[in-house]
């Protein structure tokens, strides 16, 4: 089972969500922090460092020698990483997405394929909890190879959540895709519902079965709830507008730890999404 | 000889657009025959990457021997000089403009990239 915390909007409680519900598993399980460009699960965990692997996408090479500058590989390329006319290609590293297809579609075999480091994956152990984590280099652009590269890292068999980067372009779709459930969070506020909108159309386009959490319930007003009701859209948990919950937060503490009233919430959480992904499967 | 400029409009008065890769039409003017082509450059104006690459390539299948724009940036600069193309840089209101600068001699050949990629 895997499930995937996601949201349009940054800021909604995502990484919170996903590592409370991760610890009160109680049993084995992988959390992913798949927010690349800014991983931040690790600061709620206090545990081993395991590992860190070296993150690479592979991009073209072109030998001279073989190449009759016929500009297939130019032609493929959606992304114009290489270029040619008539003379040796142009790459530019940067741009290319890793695609292969370069590579495959040279008719001379004059392109072969070299490692370009985008960033690490890192493994950490904490309890229960083993988390892995893409750490982008700093200017990379390229996310989605590392954020498969975390998720290539998967055990069959071992429950997995999945902490998905804000919004909805090709990062999130990287994370949320081939999950079994999506768990979206939001705030009840105007700017919530907004992005919690464009976040149901996403996982809606893809097929995912999904829930909202509402975070900070007591802010704002009752539009969310009015949207997910008129939407038919489960409200997996309410998490209350707590200042004791934004204190242990601020602490770099989990709630379910600093306030253990809040264990029950959390369970009932991973429990309906259980029951729900079950129901659809029936 | 053809010589390519940067241009919103269909026509020589028209202005000369600063920029290179996201510029809406490339006009291609023939300096042997005194005749032009407008080209249309609209998919890279809403291109998601690759703007100044793509424009290059086009620019580059014209035959031309020369670019005249306000600014190019690194990408392009290096697809533009490995196809045989100058590049000049100008502030010239107009195509016109340019094309008269040009003739006289008065635009330098950009030596490197004046701008970084996406500068707009």
């Amino acid at each position: 089972m895997i499930v995937a915390v996601a949201s349009g909007k940054g800021g909604t409680g995502k990484t919170t969500v996903a590592v409370n519900m991760a610890r009160v598993l109680g049993s084995d399980v992988q959390l992913l922090d798949c927010d690349v460009e800014e991983p931040n699960a690790h600061l709620f965990l206090k545990g081993a460092a395991l590992k860190e692997e070296t993150a690479c996408i592979p991009i073209p090479e072109v030998d001279e020698s073989l190449c009759d500058g016929c500009g297939e590989c130019g032609r493929f390329c959606e992304y114009k990483a290489i270029v040619s006319f008539g003379a040796k290609p142009i790459v530019f590293p940067d741009m290319c997405h890793g695609c292969g297809g370069c590579m495959k579609v040279c008719p001379r075999k004059a392109i072969r394929e070299v490692d370009r480091r985008v960033g690490v994956v890192e493994t950490a152990r904490s309890g229960n909890i083993t988390l892995i984590q893409g750490r982008l280099d700093v200017g990379e652009a390229m996310a989605p190879p590392l954020i498969r590269a975390v998720k290539a890292r998967l055990r069959n068999g071992t429950p997995a959540i999945l902490d998905a980067p804000p919004g909805t372009s090709c990062p999130v779709i990287t994370t949320v895709r081939g999950a079994d459930f999506v768990v979206l969070v939001t705030e009840p506020t105007p700017f919530g519902l907004h992005d919690l909108r464009l976040a149901v159309d996403m996982v809606r386009e893809l097929r995912i079965p999904f829930g909202v959490v509402v975070n900070r319930v007591g802010i704002g007003d009752d539009r969310v709830h009015a949207y997910c009701r008129g939407e038919d859209i489960p409200v997996l948990l309410e998490i209350p507008d707590d200042r004791r919950i934004a204190e242990a937060y601020s602490r770099g503490n989990l709630i379910v730890d600093a306030l253990p009233e809040y264990q029950g919430l959390f369970r009932g959480l991973t429990e309906t999404t259980l029951e729900l992904r079950k129901s659809r499967e029936a | 000889m053809k010589i390519v400029f940067t241009t919103s409009g269909d026509n020589l008065s028209a202005p000369l657009d600063t920029r290179f890769g996201r510029a809406p039409k490339f006009l291609v003017y023939d300096l042997d025959g005194g005749t032009f082509e407008v080209l249309d450059n609209r998919q890279n104006l809403n291109a998601a990457q690759g703007a100044g690459v793509q424009s290059a390539e086009i620019v580059a299948r014209t035959g031309a021997q020369a670019l005249v724009s306000g600014h190019c940036g690194p990408k392009a600069f290096r697809v533009l000089s490995a196809a045989g193309v100058k590049i000049f840089t100008s502030e010239a209101a107009t195509v016109a403009e340019a094309l008269e600068h040009y003739r006289a001699g008065k635009l330098t050949e950009a030596g490197s990239a004046d701008v970084e990629g996406h500068w707009v």
